[in-house]
């Protein structure tokens, strides 16, 4: 058995929620790079430069890279043998989330009543995805999600007679009519399989991983591949405006389902990707 | 594709040259409203009340800036996504609003909007927001200060960068743009 004081959760979320959004991770700065020097059309050239320039005055200045920032999605695996004194959990990590949204002038955008409003004050309640886990660690992902990428999420309930082609058209479609509204480049995170619920949780789930790695399994890690391909094949561009970086990835995550479903979904993140992991 | 630099208010004449794809800096006052500020001001419309804010030749700016930190103007100011606003914007345009700024393209009936009164649709760069609050010199507070971020925001820009996504003459740079570039 380890003890972990929950005091010690709440400092360590409030410090991830103020970095996740002055500091773009390395991974998704190198990919913005990469697409830069890559990019054929000079709007999306342009743009791309300019969120270059932004994350290091974000980074310099402290300041958040984007103003939307966020809900705070926290992804928590929770070893078995650790037990937390001094407070409960989910208390604490929203204590955190306070702390950070408040010292680091993050913007609130919690309503507390989804038709009557009201905001919270301080960016409360995270949204947490808790699972336990062997072992004795707390590992925790502050994942700070904007509302204009989330937007253009989807889910479908197809038929197993859809097939991997459904998936295909599914995906490229939603890019499609998103167009520049999520701000592009993007991450697209794919779940198939699972229950309605699970299938979402998953394309959330593969928003975590990091860009330029490939799924485990051969079959899914082409079908990314290929889904990435597709989806810069749409000239959507970097916001919008025409060009061939219209995604930096594409991870599927599954779930095995029920025989008579199929549940696809994709979760979209902006290029803003904020996330950001410690283990306690 | 041109460069200008336009001064607010915005006239007939300054809507007219622009095109779709031209880049232009924009110096002078510009409003903020996000999606509860319309709301309220379109109320006020349907009310025949009078509105907080002037609405001739002006530009709105779609944002809902971060909160300011100490020794600066504003905190971080990028667009938000415009469609939200496509239910409100045609109001505000036959009450002679020239200008929108915002990120990601716009419903038929803004464009129908944006044809009769002779306005533009400009993009900034969603997701630079700490780099777009560098032009933005001052910010105050005019109408609505119980919506905290989505307050309206008076604010005072200098060459604030920003794209003619949709023109006065129907064109469209999302359209055109990408199918430049779509294999």
């Amino acid at each position: 058995m380890r003890e972990i004081e929950a005091s010690r959760i709440a400092e360590e979320v409030a410090r991830l929620c103020m970095e996740a959004n002055f500091e773009l991770e390395d991974d998704v700065q190198k990919a913005l790079e990469k697409a830069h020097d890559a990019e054929e059309s000079p709007a999306g050239r342009e743009v791309l430069r300019q969120i270059i320039e932004n994350s290091d005055i974000a980074r310099n200045e402290r300041i958040p890279m984007c103003q939307d920032t966020g809900l705070a999605v926290i992804f928590v695996e929770i070893g078995q043998d650790v037990h937390i004194t001094g407070g409960d959990f989910e208390g604490a990590i929203n204590e955190g989330v306070a702390k950070g949204y408040t010292e680091g002038y993050l913007r609130k955008s919690a309503l507390a009543d989804p038709i009557r409003g009201g905001n919270t004050g301080d960016n409360t309640p995270a949204v947490i995805h808790t699972t336990i886990v062997p072992g004795e660690t707390l590992k925790l992902w502050v994942v700070p999600k904007g509302g204009g990428s989330e937007n253009m999420s989807h889910i479908a309930m197809m038929k197993p007679a859809d097939g991997v082609e459904g998936i295909k058209k599914f995906v490229v479609e939603n890019v499609k009519a998103a167009s520049g509204n999520p701000c592009p480049p993007i991450i697209v995170g794919v779940g198939i399989g699972g229950t309605f619920e699970r299938c979402a949780q998953l394309a959330k789930k593969a928003l975590l991983r990091e860009i330029g790695s490939t799924h485990p399994d051969e079959f899914y890690a082409a079908l990314e591949k290929e889904l990435l391909e597709m989806v810069n094949d749409t000239g959507v561009g970097p916001m919008g405006l025409g060009g061939r970086t219209t995604a930096l990835a594409v991870h599927i995550e599954t779930a095995p389902r029920h025989i008579a479903s199929f549940p696809v979904s994709m979760n979209v993140n902006c290029h803003a990707a904020r996330h950001k992991y410690i283990e306690l | 594709m041109a460069d200008y630099s336009l001064t607010t208010p915005l006239g007939g004449d300054d809507v007219r040259q622009l095109k779709a794809g031209d880049t232009v800096k924009l110096t002078g006052t510009i409003y903020t409203a996000r999606d509860a500020a319309h709301k309220r001001l379109v109320d006020l419309i349907d009310e025949g009340k009078d509105l907080p804010i002037p609405l001739e030749g002006q530009i709105i700016y779609y944002v809902g800036p971060s909160p300011t930190p100490p020794g600066k103007p504003i905190g971080s100011a990028g667009p938000t996504t415009s469609y939200r606003m496509d239910p409100y914007a045609p109001a505000l345009l036959d009450r002679g609003l020239k200008g929108m700024i915002g990120k990601g393209a716009r419903s038929d009936a803004v464009v129908d909007a944006m044809k009769k009164n002779t306005a533009v649709y400009f993009a900034a760069t969603g997701g630079a927001a700490a780099l777009i609050s560098r032009s933005i010199t001052s910010a105050e507070i005019v109408a609505y200060e119980d919506l905290g971020a989505e307050a309206i925001r008076k604010l005072t820009v200098k060459d604030f960068p920003v794209i003619v996504a949709q023109d006065c003459h129907g064109r469209n740079v999302y359209e055109e743009g990408q199918k430049k570039y779509a294999k």
